[in-house]
């Protein structure tokens, strides 16, 4: 039962996944403990009512602080934690937590655990998380009574730090002058409007040669739109021209890391799972059972996949 | 502009990891290294700063692996213009340590930039660019993907998610968490590494061995759990797409 | 082929006199312009000859005279493939010698034993030693003329590898209009020559009346009952003005020799003598780094003279795979650009040399004047080579030139992926040494470690045999046959490195130095007989480059073997192949042999590829190239040797292949190309296996 002190992180007005799970985390880990989030930016008023899932929200609107600010969020929160005294602290392992989190630690003198997975509070503090680039689990003891946790996306499901009633909103002025900040943005740049951007996607189906033609591909669009993701393709699908070579994936294309991974006639050679073997849950149709791509999938059927592109779609738009 | 470059050997992401008897590290005799490939775009961008606006650029080899005057040697084939090794006599140490050793090691040393890779895979106890900067004092920009600018004035651009960036001002002296270069990090002919060598400029830091002071620590490890190959769906194409729809929707999308 | 005049006719012996009917001013003049067109001649040559002493030494094997002296006298190199051709250069070539010949003999015994020693009685050009000489000296002079003819008349509708367009610029970029003139001037004024000689003799025979000894100028006498018909006087005037035609022309020519394509007359000949017909089997050493004051001491004096022998003839641009699939290299435009650059910092031009270049031929030669784009597109076939009728070196050069380009950091972006995890790992897949040997986990028979067990063969299985899914399971079937037929054989396991053959040829010296000393570090520590190599690429380097010779052997000659001595009985599959030959098994190697015989063993019948052996079409992966993007052109070479192979015909199943990199190569373009039902792309090694299954089943 120890209070937790959560980092949000918002960007373009829009609170990130992460920080609700983050929410939802800090929920398990304090049980009746108090879970406080820290918001910090500009007219931010709206974003506190969504970050239910806390008891209590500090907030910092400042103008100075509209995009994050490296130097000044770090500078802020450190003044926030210390201020709130919580055991333990949920920072997201994101690009605005790996600004955050090893400036705390180095400020505060509090232990720091980064690629955590989960956290555990009963008894000594600890965590369980993926070191080597995910190649290694490890079990993580923590001395002191008070720490910071560096949290990988997608630990925990978000839904949990989502739902909970009203949190009491307490807006304080920013500890940190932001004159004396030798960081000061310049502006955001959205991304050059254009194709699919597919590394950011979380869906990617996926098509190769079994795709036959190129008419096909609008097939699996739909059923890509139907799932909210993108098409991408195996090399010779892009070389016939069938697809830009901004959806390639593969040795010669981009690396991609969806959540799901759907593939439809791809065979999967070498050079294909070199560019998406990290991918979440990886799903493959083939007719052919001895295609090496059931070796890296998750699940596969054997089977046409002009029999079960249709049945998917229908299904997905009916439920 | 003068910038010093941190650079570290992390395990070969190539090579299968094996746990040591006590189960309590990886199993480090047969481990090879290879430089943190953060670390080598942070390099490539002092390289190109150097190239565009002069100044200087100093590596700092940080801990004890055998690979690491090979990775030193190469920075200097590609242009680096001094080389230190720090930290030689210690096993991996925990990044708070590290900072502790490059921040001695920068004593006396005047600079602009610090670039470092923004992360590595072994940095358990947080990043080490982020915690020199800290304990210096100094700002900070983590996930950095262009940097501009002279040594009165730099700006950098950081990338967030989904393609979106920003763009900072920073007044140096000031420490960079390089994520890519602007170019891909350049190629070194062998014989231009061996040639180095035989020139042999790596200067040895005998620095104070910092105790370690993360008060963090790995109790047990193990391998995560991976299928062997695909759970193969059975059924026909109606069964199966149910079955698909319902694994993708378990995977959280 | 002077002329000539008769005064010893009337004395009745067969003869004549140089300057017939000339005064001593005629003779003057005709010795100034003689001594004008001399010097001309050898001051171009010693042009030329300063600019290949600003190159770098290199040795050269005096045992090659006896071989290359055989190829010109038989003309061999020029007729491979085009017999034609090569017919029409032969009779020009021997025509033009015993013309040479014939013009130096009258020198000898008018010039120097008459004139210069006084000693008119030593005299030999007379009597049946003239007659003999007329009609050696019209018979070629006849075919001369014919050649000359059959070559000009085949211009008149080039074949494409005459024309000029190049591949790696857009038109209006570049001019060589130039060298069409070169090439027609040089057989036109040849042509004059010949033709304004025989002319000249007919109307001598028919001015001196008609000597009975002048029948054996067999030529003449044909033109003098045409010249006869003017009158003796007529005749004698016609002959006057025909003799300065024919000696003017003569000079002239000489002149132009060291300005022109008839330069190739001399700079081929010595440049047939001192290549070197290994050096792209066996690299030479790296250059140094070039300069930007003294640029030629960057290529070796041989390399200076291959790109002045260059003929224009076609054949390697026409062979080319890079070329032939869209790729802005022509082996030809290389050779001739380097020849501009080379001419241009020596200070000499060809009279009909190209028209004007934007290009700065005083910047980096590397990377700038040569494209990283060109030097990047070889696959190191060797095609340009094999075909080059006068010993160019492309392959040695292009591989010389990438060098720099590694040593500046201006590696291809996959080349670079590869040179990393090579230089780390040892191959090129990325992975860790360590998985090398996990394919022989399929095998349920556990291969020797030749690091702690002796074996008769050890077996070098390369990167791809060992690390490509596809290609591995050629390798277990390689293995399986071996321990079928009783073979005594190990591997390496993680201990084994990539050869270093495709490094090597893409340019990284160091990391190729780097991965022979493991190889030779590990082979060392091993006990055998014999090597075996599932990879031609790495049988070429431990052949020619690690010093290791005759004790590699390729494992389709170890097949071949087991075939001969009865392990594998002869197979039954029915239908129709044909053969891909490996350009590191056959151009290299000239091993076109036992993997034919091998075909033939499965019971399949062979059907052969227009370019087969010694003119195989390069799969595209070769000398680094299968690291290297290939999306930008037109095809893939492979996509285009499999269109080969599909219109031989619906009959042929099998497109067979002996190198692990063929079949990751044609795997793929059959999929590309749309064959994939109709052409099955598989390995000797996998067919052998197959057809003993059939046996055994039936």
């Amino acid at each position: 039962m120890s209070d937790v002190f959560v980092i949000t992180e918002h960007l373009q007005g829009i609170l990130t996944e992460t920080s609700f799970e983050l929410l939802a985390m800090a929920r398990g880990i304090a049980g009746s403990g108090k879970v406080t989030a820290g918001l910090v930016g500009s007219g931010v008023g709206d974003l506190a009512s969504q970050l239910g899932g806390a008891d209590a929200i500090v907030v910092v609107d400042d103008p100075a602080f509209e995009v994050f600010n490296p130097e000044g969020h770090a500078r802020v929160f450190a003044a926030l934690v210390d201020e709130s005294q919580a055991p333990v602290v949920l920072v997201p392992y994101t690009s605005m937590g790996m600004d955050v989190a090893s400036d705390l630690a180095a400020r505060s003198g509090m232990p720091l655990v980064s690629f955590c997975t989960s956290v555990g509070a009963e008894g000594a503090l600890g965590a369980t998380c993926r070191l080597y680039a995910g190649k290694i689990e490890a079990d993580i003891e923590v001395d002191g009574e008070r720490a910071i946790f560096a949290v990988l996306a997608g630990s925990t499901p978000a839904e949990q730090g989502r739902s909970g009633g009203a949190a009491i909103v307490e807006t304080v002025s920013s500890p940190v002058d932001a004159g004396s900040l030798s960081v000061t943005c310049l502006g955001v740049t959205l991304p050059a409007g254009g194709d699919v951007d597919i590394t950011s996607q979380d869906v990617l189906v996926v098509v190769g040669r079994g795709i036959e033609s190129k008419d096909n591909i609008e097939e699996a669009q739909e059923l890509a739109d139907a799932l909210g993701g993108a098409v991408a393709a195996s090399r010779p699908i892009i070389d016939q021209g069938w697809l830009p070579k901004s959806r390639q994936v593969g040795k010669s294309g981009l690396t991609v890391k969806p959540k799901v991974y759907l593939t439809l006639g791809v065979s999967g050679a070498p050079e294909h799972i070199e560019g998406m073997k990290d991918a979440g849950t990886i799903i493959s149709v083939n007719t052919d059972p001895q295609a090496p791509i059931f070796g890296v999938a998750h699940y596969g059927w054997v089977g046409d996949i002009f029999d079960i592109l249709p049945e998917l779609v229908e299904k997905l738009e009916a439920g | 502009m003068d910038s010093v470059v941190l650079l570290r050997p992390v395990p070969d992401p190539v090579e299968e990891l094996e746990l040591n008897d006590d189960g309590d590290d990886l199993d480090r005799d047969y481990l090879g290294y290879v430089l943190n490939e953060f670390d080598d775009h942070a390099l490539e961008e002092a390289l190109l700063l150097k190239e565009k606006g002069g100044g200087t650029v100093t590596v700092f080899g940080i801990g004890s692996a055998d690979e690491m005057e090979q990775i030193l040697y190469a920075a200097l084939a590609k242009g680096a213009d001094e080389a230190f090794k720090l930290g030689d006599q210690l096993e991996h140490m925990s990044v708070a340590s590290q900072a502790e050793l490059v921040i001695s090691a920068l004593q006396d040393r005047s600079y602009d930039l610090i670039l470092t890779g923004v992360q590595a895979s072994d940095e358990l106890d947080g990043q080490l660019g982020v915690w020199v900067a800290a304990k210096l004092g100094l700002p900070h920009v983590s996930v950095v993907v262009g940097v501009t600018g002279s040594a009165g004035s730099v700006k950098v651009t950081k990338e967030f998610w989904g393609g979106i960036t920003a763009d900072y001002e920073v007044r140096p002296p000031a420490v960079l968490g390089i994520q890519a270069a602007e170019q891909a990090p350049r190629y070194v002919a062998v014989s231009l590494i061996r040639q180095a060598q035989q020139e042999g400029s790596l200067t040895q830091l005998d620095l104070e061995a910092p105790s370690d002071s993360s008060g963090v620590r790995i109790t047990a490890v193990r391998l995560p759990e991976t299928g062997g190959g695909a759970e193969m769906i059975t059924g026909d194409e109606s069964e199966a797409a149910e079955r698909i729809i319902e694994i993708i929707r378990g995977a959280g999308v | 082929m002077s002329s000539s005049l008769l005064v010893a006719a009337r004395e009745g012996v067969a003869g004549r006199e140089t300057f017939l009917n000339f005064g001593s001013g005629e003779t003057l003049a005709f010795y100034l312009l003689a001594l004008l067109a001399t010097l001309i001649f050898f001051s171009g040559f010693l042009f030329r000859i300063r600019k290949y002493a600003r190159g770098r030494r290199r040795k050269f094997d005096w045992r090659r005279l006896g071989p290359a002296v055989a190829e010109i006298a038989s003309q061999r190199t020029v007729a491979k493939r085009d017999r034609a051709v090569g017919l029409a250069h032969f009779f020009v070539f021997w025509g033009f010698i015993v013309l040479l010949a014939a013009t130096a003999t009258i020198a000898i015994d008018d010039d120097v034993i008459k004139r210069f020693l006084g000693r008119p009685d030593l005299q030999f050009w007379k009597g049946a030693f003239y007659q003999g000489y007329s009609l050696i000296v019209d018979v070629f002079g006849i075919g001369f003329i014919a050649g000359l003819i059959y070559l000009g008349r085949r211009r008149r509708k080039p074949p494409a590898k005459l024309g000029y367009e190049r591949v790696d610029r857009a038109k209006g970029t570049y001019d060589r209009s130039g060298y069409a003139i070169d090439d027609r001037m040089f057989l036109r004024v040849l042509l004059v020559i010949a033709i304004s000689g025989f002319l000249l003799e007919g109307f001598r025979i028919a001015a001196t009346d008609f000597p009975d000894f002048e029948i054996f100028s067999i030529g003449g006498w044909v033109v003098a009952l045409g010249a006869s018909l003017v009158g003796t006087d007529w005749a004698e005037t016609i002959r006057i003005v025909l003799w300065w035609a024919h000696a003017g022309a003569s000079l002239a020519f000489i002149a132009f020799i060291p300005y022109s394509k008839a330069m190739h007359m001399a700079i081929d000949i010595v440049n047939l003598a001192v290549t070197d017909p290994d050096s792209a089997r066996s690299l030479p050493p790296p250059a140094p780094t070039p300069s930007l004051e003294r640029p030629l001491a960057f290529f070796t004096w041989k390399e200076l003279l291959d790109f002045d022998a260059c003929t224009k003839c076609g054949r390697c641009h026409e062979a080319c795979p890079a070329r032939a699939t869209g790729a802005p290299l022509s082996p030809r435009d290389l050779i001739l650009d380097l020849r501009e650059l080379a001419d241009a910092n020596a200070g000499i031009d060809l009279w009909y040399g190209p028209g004007a270049d934007p290009r700065d031929s005083t910047g980096e030669i590397v990377g700038g004047y040569i494209t990283t784009e060109t030097l990047w597109a070889c696959t190191t076939c060797m095609a340009c080579v094999e075909a080059c009728p006068v010993g160019i070196e492309h392959v040695s050069l292009i591989v010389q030139m990438r060098r720099r380009l590694v040593e500046t950091g201006e590696v291809e972006p996959g080349l670079q992926t590869a040179f990393q995890s090579l230089a780390r790992a040892g191959n090129s897949f990325g992975k860790s040494a360590k998985q090398r040997p996990r394919w022989t986990r399929e095998l349920d028979f556990e291969i020797k470690d030749v690091r702690t067990e002796p074996v008769d063969y050890l077996w070098f299985l390369g990167d791809h045999a060992s690390f490509d899914p596809r290609a591995a399971e050629v390798s277990a079937a390689v293995a399986r046959l071996l321990e079928r037929a009783g073979v005594d054989f190990g591997i390496l396991y993680e201990a084994e490195r990539n050869s270093g053959n495709d490094v090597r040829r893409a340019g990284e010296e160091g990391l190729f130095e780097m991965l022979k000393e493991q190889n030779l570090t590990a082979l060392e520590s091993a006990s055998y007989q014999q090597i075996v190599t599932t990879d031609p690429h790495s049988l070429n380097t431990l052949r020619y480059e690690y010093g290791l010779e005759n004790a590699v052997i390729h494992y389709t000659e170890l097949l071949d073997r087991l075939v001969a001595e009865g392990h594998f009985g002869p197979g039954s599959i029915t239908g129709v192949a044909t053969y891909h030959d490996p350009c590191y098994l056959g151009r290299y190697q000239e091993e076109f042999d036992a993997p034919r015989r091998l075909i033939s063993a499965t019971g399949l019948q062979l059907i052969e590829m227009g370019r087969c052996r010694e003119n195989s079409f390069c799969c595209g992966a070769g000398g680094g190239r299968i690291w290297m993007d290939d999306s930008g052109l037109d095809e893939r070479p492979s996509e285009n040797r499999i269109r080969e192979a599909v219109a031989l015909g619906n009959e042929v199943g099998y497109f067979v292949v002996a190198c692990p990199k063929d079949m990751v190569m044609y795997s793929d373009a059959v999929k590309t190309t749309g064959h994939e039902g109709r052409l099955q792309v598989v390995d000797i090694a996998q067919l052998l296996e197959r057809s003993l299954m059939e046996v055994s089943v039936g």
